[in-house]
């Protein structure tokens, strides 16, 4: 049978075209990315100093810092982190292990799935409903309650991911020995899947330190050094918020400055939680 | 009806006496009222083509399928006076005197010496030197000490595929269970290590009671001196591993053996 040149060749030229529009879309994705950065980089670097690190938000006008801010940030973040990992935990080592094949496990699954997709501001609602109506004022412990919500959909998820690839002849082989149920999970399979479930619970936290809008009706800001718990405290993003959109330069640059501390700190965290993830032994 | 060879095994005990058992994935049947022994301090091999049930039969020994939902046992499996499948039965303590070593090898992500450790601190409480010995022990017993006796805080994944069954043996050996359940220990292993795990079983036995399910009916001629033929759920034959190859008593028995099906 004699081959059809035509047919080949139209082949060959469709194909060479499909080629060609991919790179474009991946090219023009990666320029936009590449200009965020870029801008991000040029205008965050200027008002990069030492200054940044050791003083408050300022008045309008006046030097200043992100300290407070950054500070802020950290507790809050640290807090969510602490009470929504290990809930988190708990709930994705009950689906995967204990109920696994229950009716409660799928039922929590679909929920889980809905708030890891919620819009973070309805969880920001929510807490202000739950914490700052009743306490009648914003305060960093409901600033650090909004983003433990926001970790526990994402750390149950991985939890009962990575759970869920440990093979189950590992479980049969510990049950085995007789060991009982709970020290299977807790020696054998978190040990296997401990690297997935620590990326989950980096990606968590690189999730949360971006967070606006449920610290907006939360924690507030304070332009004021403070740690008290109980008390509205600045954050990094609802500074950058309130900076980025006044009418002040000094203000504009220091909302650039912190753009660029939270990326470099999500990016680092990103970094991180891909190499654990690759480096991670394949039983 | 199943059809048993009439030996007379007075001189032998019966460590386990499975008894009509009835098997259920779901509502399907996979195990049709089987009644065999299991002897003390013999090698009892299972044998039959895919899906016949043989590897269901050894995992209602320890009651492996409880872990799975849907999967239940009727009858009576009789260990030391007891019916383990009473449903009051402690599941950890049966699977302390009842071992099982599993096809693929399953070491676990931690060291050599703590795969043995781990499960002989879980029910003895002994000072560091005496779990040193233990572990060395079952490592001997393994025929895996002299590989390994360098390396005993390395990790166990490091070891190669036979290596890490026999450190899945000295696990399970560490413990002193009464009874080891071997469940196609060498399909995926080369000849060489199936050689040594095979010398293993037979040392093996004077000291527990074995029972073997495998694929390979040389291996089940080599190293059990009791054999189940099972097909279908059903358990064709039971008798003398020397007497079942050599003149077997089911026309199906002859047919699997020498290779007609299966």
């Amino acid at each position: 049978m004699a081959l059809d040149r035509g047919r080949y060749q139209r082949r060959r030229i469709r194909s060479r075209i499909t080629v060609w529009l991919c790179w474009a879309a991946a090219g023009v994705g990666l320029a936009i990315l590449g200009i965020i950065l870029a801008t991000l980089l040029y205008k965050g670097f200027a008002g990069l100093g030492i200054n940044v690190f050791t003083e408050m938000t300022p008045p309008p006008g006046s030097d200043g810092g992100l300290l407070n801010a950054i500070v802020g940030s950290l507790i809050m973040t640290v807090i969510g982190v602490l009470i929504g990992t290990p809930i988190g935990i708990l709930a994705g080592t009950y689906m995967a292990e204990y109920g696994r094949y229950s009716k409660i496990t799928s039922f929590v699954r679909f929920i889980n799935d809905i708030l890891l997709s919620a819009p973070s501001i309805v969880t920001g609602l929510f807490v202000y409903e739950l914490l700052v109506r009743p306490m009648g004022h914003f305060s960093a412990i409901a600033g650090s309650a909004a983003l433990a919500a926001l970790v526990i959909p994402t750390v149950v998820r991985t939890t009962e991911n990575m759970l869920l690839l440990v093979p189950n002849t590992l479980r049969e082989a510990s049950s085995a020995l007789g060991l009982p149920q709970s020290l299977v999970i807790r020696k054998v399979a978190y040990k296997a899947a401990r690297a997935g479930m620590i990326t989950g619970v980096l990606l968590a936290i690189a999730r949360i330190s971006g967070e606006t809008a449920p610290l907006l009706f939360t924690s507030l800001n304070n332009q004021f050094w403070s740690t008290n718990l109980n008390a509205p405290i600045a954050s990094l993003p609802v500074v950058i918020f309130q900076y980025a959109l006044s009418p002040y330069e000094d203000w504009q640059r220091l909302a650039w400055t912190g753009a660029l501390l939270i990326t470099v700190a999500v990016l680092t965290m990103s970094i991180l939680a891909r190499w654990l993830g690759s480096s991670r032994s394949p039983q | 009806m199943n059809v048993m060879s009439k030996d007379v095994d007075s001189a032998l005990t019966e460590k386990i006496s499975v008894r009509d058992l009835k098997f259920f994935y779901g509502s399907s049947l996979a195990l049709k009222s089987i009644s065999m022994p299991l002897y003390e301090r013999q090698v009892t091999s299972f044998i039959g083509p895919s899906g016949c049930g043989k590897s269901t039969l050894l995992r209602v020994l320890n009651r492996m399928y409880d872990l799975y939902p849907n999967q239940r046992a009727e009858g009576e499996v009789m260990f030391d006076g007891e019916n383990i499948l009473n449903p009051r039965q402690d599941l950890n303590l049966l699977r302390s005197r009842i071992g099982m070593v599993f096809q693929k090898p399953t070491p676990f992500p931690m060291s050599i010496y703590e795969n043995i450790a781990f499960g002989v601190r879980l029910y003895e409480r002994l000072p560091k030197s005496d779990i040193d010995a233990r572990v060395e022990s079952a490592l001997e017993k393994a025929a895996l000490w002299k590989e390994v006796k360098d390396k005993l805080h390395s990790s166990g994944l490091s070891l190669s595929g036979g290596q890490q069954q026999r450190l899945c043996i000295a696990r399970t050996v560490a413990i002193r269970p009464e009874v080891i359940l071997f469940d196609e220990p060498c399909s995926a292993l080369d000849p060489i290590s199936t050689a040594r795990i095979e010398e293993l079983i037979d040392e093996l036995k004077n000291e527990f009671t074995i029972a073997i399910v495998t694929h390979n009916m040389q291996q089940a001629a080599r190293v059990s001196q009791k054999t189940a033929f099972m097909y279908l759920g059903e358990l064709v034959e039971f008798g003398d591993t020397k007497k079942l190859f050599t003149n077997p008593t089911d026309t199906r028995t002859q047919d699997y053996i020498t290779g007609r099906f299966g």
